[in-house]
């Protein structure tokens, strides 16, 4: 359990968190527009603002209570920093070994060297200077530096937001696989939608310098109205397991109950695509990203059309927008054979002239090719 | 030695490296945490502390010299309290005297760069260096000195350059003793007063080359620093 309430005064910014609890497992989205706090939030979590005062237990640890602290060099916390942070007189392996050295006895166990440096991709830049590393492979050897450090948290500000659309995409796919695989609790902060539906366990949302709410990321999705809806409208996030690639370059992505649903999905989708190696796929447990606007409904499972993807559910309830930009659209919160929630966003008209309602049982129809995370 | 037909003065020569030398030394240990201090004070009273570090750069040596002479005279205070300690001597009109007045008149000359300095530094390295669990002393000597090292370099080199130009506070604190207090400016004087232009060529020759040769360090250090950054 992460807990508490923390306050920090900067000279044109005031945080107060409010009361705040949460678990120290998986990962943590903090979510906010620029200039909601996030980051001050964390940097207080971090223990790195001196000025900050409160109250703050990590697990059975107090890291914070008034203005008493317990100094961020003693909080084993791998901070991942928006501009990687490197130490620039030294080269990537002196970055690494900084971290490495640093480690006290107790807490020497854990993922080797060898091992942190392939999955994180950055085997063959041990020897370069920082100066000339791209943005990805600085952000790489930040994180490498962070997991080699033997943190018990991890904290991420916006570690891709100075990244190009490539370099996001695979340090993306990269962090999603590396707190999955070490299980180490992770505070993420962004501002993108995207980011947080492939990551979040849960989303701690905040606005104006303090935290509005937390939820998990299935409650944050399953109201129309949630901030993660941009422009692009409101998204489900399925969970799944990903099998084997066909031959005519199709992959299923499949219910982790047997037989509940299966999705086809591009096998150069990014939603599905391994992250250091771009060719593999992953078998594990993962995300598939479904925009609302992408899924029909019919009432009955069609033939002679070209959608494979053709799911049984059921309607568990219907939101109309009457006003704003969305009006006379409507949102038709679906449920999937393993009880997953799935959201299809449809015009008033198609609801009222196929008569859907409440308990029905349809039919969600989503273009293979709509499948490809952005 | 001779120039310009006159013997070398290298007496006053020797001098004038020691003190400098070890007023340098003084200034880089008492310089840098004041450079730190400053560096981070946030509270408004920075000003007045950021101005009385730069006095000697404004007030003339003899007004320096003048109080240092009335802080420092042998029935003074702080020489009577140093009595507590043992210490027998005098620190006026000799060569502690000439160290503690180039050090306070070089202060600037030290502080100044260094701080600049700590104010460029990248906040979050060294935020990312506490993260990685390096103590403040870890921190300082690992990542804060080499990323703030052109400002201990230039700090020292004109540091150094400026005592062994100093006059007025030599002076005033140092009198002019043969041997003992008379510095390379003042032995100029002293050959100028009496006529001995000959002499007084060779040791202005000899700071003049020194100088330029400093300066020259300065600007060389700075950019090989600058472009070896980008």
């Amino acid at each position: 359990m992460i807990h508490g309430h923390l306050q920090l005064s900067l000279t044109n910014f005031t945080l107060d968190s409010t009361p705040f609890a949460f678990a120290s497992e998986g990962v943590t989205v903090l979510f906010g527009r620029s200039g909601s706090g996030k980051s001050t939030l964390l940097r207080a979590m971090s223990g790195l603002d001196k000025r900050t005062h409160g109250q703050l237990n990590f697990q059975d640890e107090v890291w914070q209570t008034g203005k008493k602290y317990l100094p961020v060099e003693r909080r084993d916390i791998g901070f991942v920093f928006q501009s990687a942070a490197l130490l620039p007189h030294k080269n990537v392996r002196g970055n690494l070994d900084y971290a490495r050295r640093r480690v006290p006895r107790d807490r020497q166990h854990g993922p080797g060297f060898e091992e942190i440096i392939d999955r994180v991709g950055i085997a063959d830049l041990l020897e370069r200077p920082t100066g000339n590393l791209s943005g990805g492979e600085r952000q790489r050897v930040a994180i490498a530096r962070a997991l080699l450090m033997r943190p018990r948290l991890l904290m991420m500000d916006e570690p891709l937001s100075a990244l190009d659309w490539q370099a996001k995409s695979e340090l993306l796919g990269l962090i999603e696989s590396v707190v999955a695989e070490y299980q180490i609790p992770t505070l993420y902060i962004t501002h993108a939608p995207v980011e947080v539906e492939r990551l979040a366990d849960r989303v701690v949302f905040m606005a104006d310098g303090g935290i509005t709410s937390i939820e998990t990321l299935a409650e944050a999705t399953s109201r129309v109205d949630s901030p993660l809806f941009t422009e692009e409208g409101p998204v489900s996030v399925l969970h799944g397991t990903i099998g084997a690639i066909e031959p005519d370059g199709l992959v299923p992505f499949r219910s982790k109950q047997a037989d509940a649903f299966t999705f086809w999905v591009s096998a150069h989708s990014d939603a599905i695509r391994s992250d250091a190696n771009p060719h593999g796929l992953r078998s594990k447990t993962t995300r598939l990203r479904v925009l609302a606007r992408d899924v029909a409904i019919a009432r009955q499972c069609q033939e002679g059309i070209s959608m494979l993807n053709q799911l049984a559910c059921t309607i568990t309830s219907i939101a109309i927008d009457t006003t704003g930009p969305r009006a006379g659209r409507a949102v038709v919160f679906l449920e999937l054979a393993d009880g997953q929630p799935l959201l299809a966003e449809l015009s008033y008209r198609s609801v009222e002239q196929l008569g859907l309602v409440n308990g029905q049982r349809v039919f969600a129809l989503v273009k293979t090719a709509a499948l490809i995370d952005p | 030695m001779q120039i310009f037909g006159s013997p070398l003065d290298v007496d006053p020569i020797l001098l004038t490296l020691e003190v400098a030398s070890i007023s340098t030394v003084i200034l880089l240990l008492i310089g840098t945490p004041i450079a730190w201090w400053l560096a981070h004070m946030r509270s408004r009273v920075r000003i007045f502390f950021e101005a009385l570090v730069s006095l000697p750069l404004v007030l003339p040596p003899t007004v320096l010299g003048f109080y240092l002479i009335i802080a420092l005279n042998p029935n003074g205070e702080i020489t009577q309290f140093l009595r507590h300690f043992g210490f027998e001597g005098q620190l006026t009109f000799n060569k502690t005297g000439l160290i503690i007045g180039s050090v306070i008149y070089s202060l600037p000359f030290t502080v100044q760069p260094i701080m600049a300095a700590f104010e460029a530094l990248p906040g979050q390295v060294v935020d990312a260096a506490r993260t990685l669990r390096a103590s403040f002393f870890d921190r300082f000597f690992t990542v804060i000195v080499p990323l703030a090292r052109q400002g201990f370099i230039v700090g020292a080199v004109l540091t150094f350059a400026h005592t062994v130009g100093e006059f007025g506070v030599v002076l005033m604190v140092g009198g002019n003793i043969e041997g003992q207090t008379r510095t390379v400016s003042i032995a100029i004087f002293d050959h100028v007063e009496s006529y001995e232009y000959a002499a007084a060529h060779s040791l202005s020759l000899l700071m003049l080359l020194f100088s330029m040769l400093v300066l020259m360090l300065v600007y060389a250090l700075n950019r090989s620093l600058q472009i070896r950054q980008d």
